[in-house]
């Protein structure tokens, strides 16, 4: 008998790592984001509103803000339009805007038709700003909170669960404790 | 069936090499052999994060277009690949590497098939040698050793 008890051993040794493993595996199709806790991407780039403008990350220091990254091509940011809409009327967090390898006039009618979610809207033609950050899909929406870190991620179409789940309590947490 | 089988994989690998060329999605040329040589190479073991199982080379999204581009002009730039590697991964993770790095994070997943292999081969031994004692004017199966 006991010449089992070392392969059985082996064995339940196994299983018990595989499980913590599978346990601690995060959510499938998600990769973590290593610019999580690390300063956002500095940007100057033209403004979807007025090209001859530009948008900033440094007039955004010293904020908590959204950056969001979409593009009217994408089908994920339709979905995630009326979420995006009703941050904005919440007014907690100002929604900066990438429009990601898209056209300005087809972005232009779509805030127009859908309404502006956006404290302004940069564009990115090239593709170069989204790969500053990391984005491989849109959308995908960065919390960047006044010291210019990221401090969290989401990777999909934004849903009004993961804006009362994720993302105020930590703009909220934190502007309550600053405050205190 | 053997000399079958072997025309079967010949005729299979001649054909996957050539698709390969015929459709290759990237056409991107650099002005130098040494240069081509290792875009090709870096290319290859970047992963398209959008597709997750391609490489940028063989990938024909957009993004990987964007990476591709982006490969090309570091390497014009004259930034070693190590630097290329490293630019990549700040951005998406170690994930976008094909050939992971050796950190002491994941140190034991380097080492976990050596010491497999070492446990492996003492249990061979040990299997070898006490069977080994059992062979002369043993004639019965060797398996019905253990039912005793």
């Amino acid at each position: 008998m006991t010449r089992f008890l070392l392969p059985l051993g082996i064995f339940a040794l196994l299983a018990v790592v595989l499980a913590i493993g599978i346990r601690h595996s995060p959510e499938k199709g998600v990769i973590a984001s290593p610019l999580l806790g690390k300063p956002a991407p500095a940007f100057v780039l033209p403004d979807l509103a007025d090209p001859a403008r530009q948008v900033r990350s440094d007039d955004l220091k010293g904020r908590w803000y959204l950056f969001n990254v979409w593009g009217t091509w994408c089908g994920g940011c339709r979905e995630e339009h009326e979420t995006l809409l009703q941050v904005h009327r919440a007014g907690v967090v100002p929604i900066i805007g990438l429009d990601w390898k898209d056209d300005d006039g087809q972005a232009l009618n779509w805030l127009t038709q859908l309404g502006n979610p956006y404290q302004s809207v940069a564009t990115d033609h090239s593709g170069r700003e989204a790969i500053e950050w990391g984005v491989y899909g849109a959308p995908e929406t960065f919390l960047v909170n006044p010291q210019g870190v990221v401090v969290y991620k989401h990777i999909g179409a934004l849903t009004p669960d993961t804006w009362t789940h994720e993302i105020l309590p930590r703009v909220s947490g934190a502007k309550a404790g600053s405050s205190s | 069936m053997r000399p079958l089988a072997t025309v079967l994989i010949i005729a299979t690998a001649l054909a996957v090499a050539v698709s390969r060329t015929a459709f290759a999605v990237d056409p991107t040329e650099l002005p130098t052999p040494a240069l081509q040589a290792r875009y090709l190479a870096l290319t290859h073991e970047l992963r398209c994060m959008q597709c997750q199982n391609e490489a940028l080379a063989d990938s024909p999204v957009g993004l990987a277009a964007d990476l591709r581009r982006e490969v090309r002009d570091q390497l014009l730039a004259g930034k070693t690949d190590d630097q290329i590697r490293a630019w990549m991964s700040a951005r998406y993770g170690d994930f976008i590497l094909f050939r992971p790095r050796y950190s002491l994070r994941n140190a034991w997943l380097w080492g976990a098939p050596g010491v497999l292999l070492l446990i492996g081969a003492l249990v061979c031994w040990r299997v070898v040698r006490n069977r080994a004692s059992l062979l002369p004017g043993d004639q019965e199966p060797v398996e019905e050793d253990g039912a005793r």
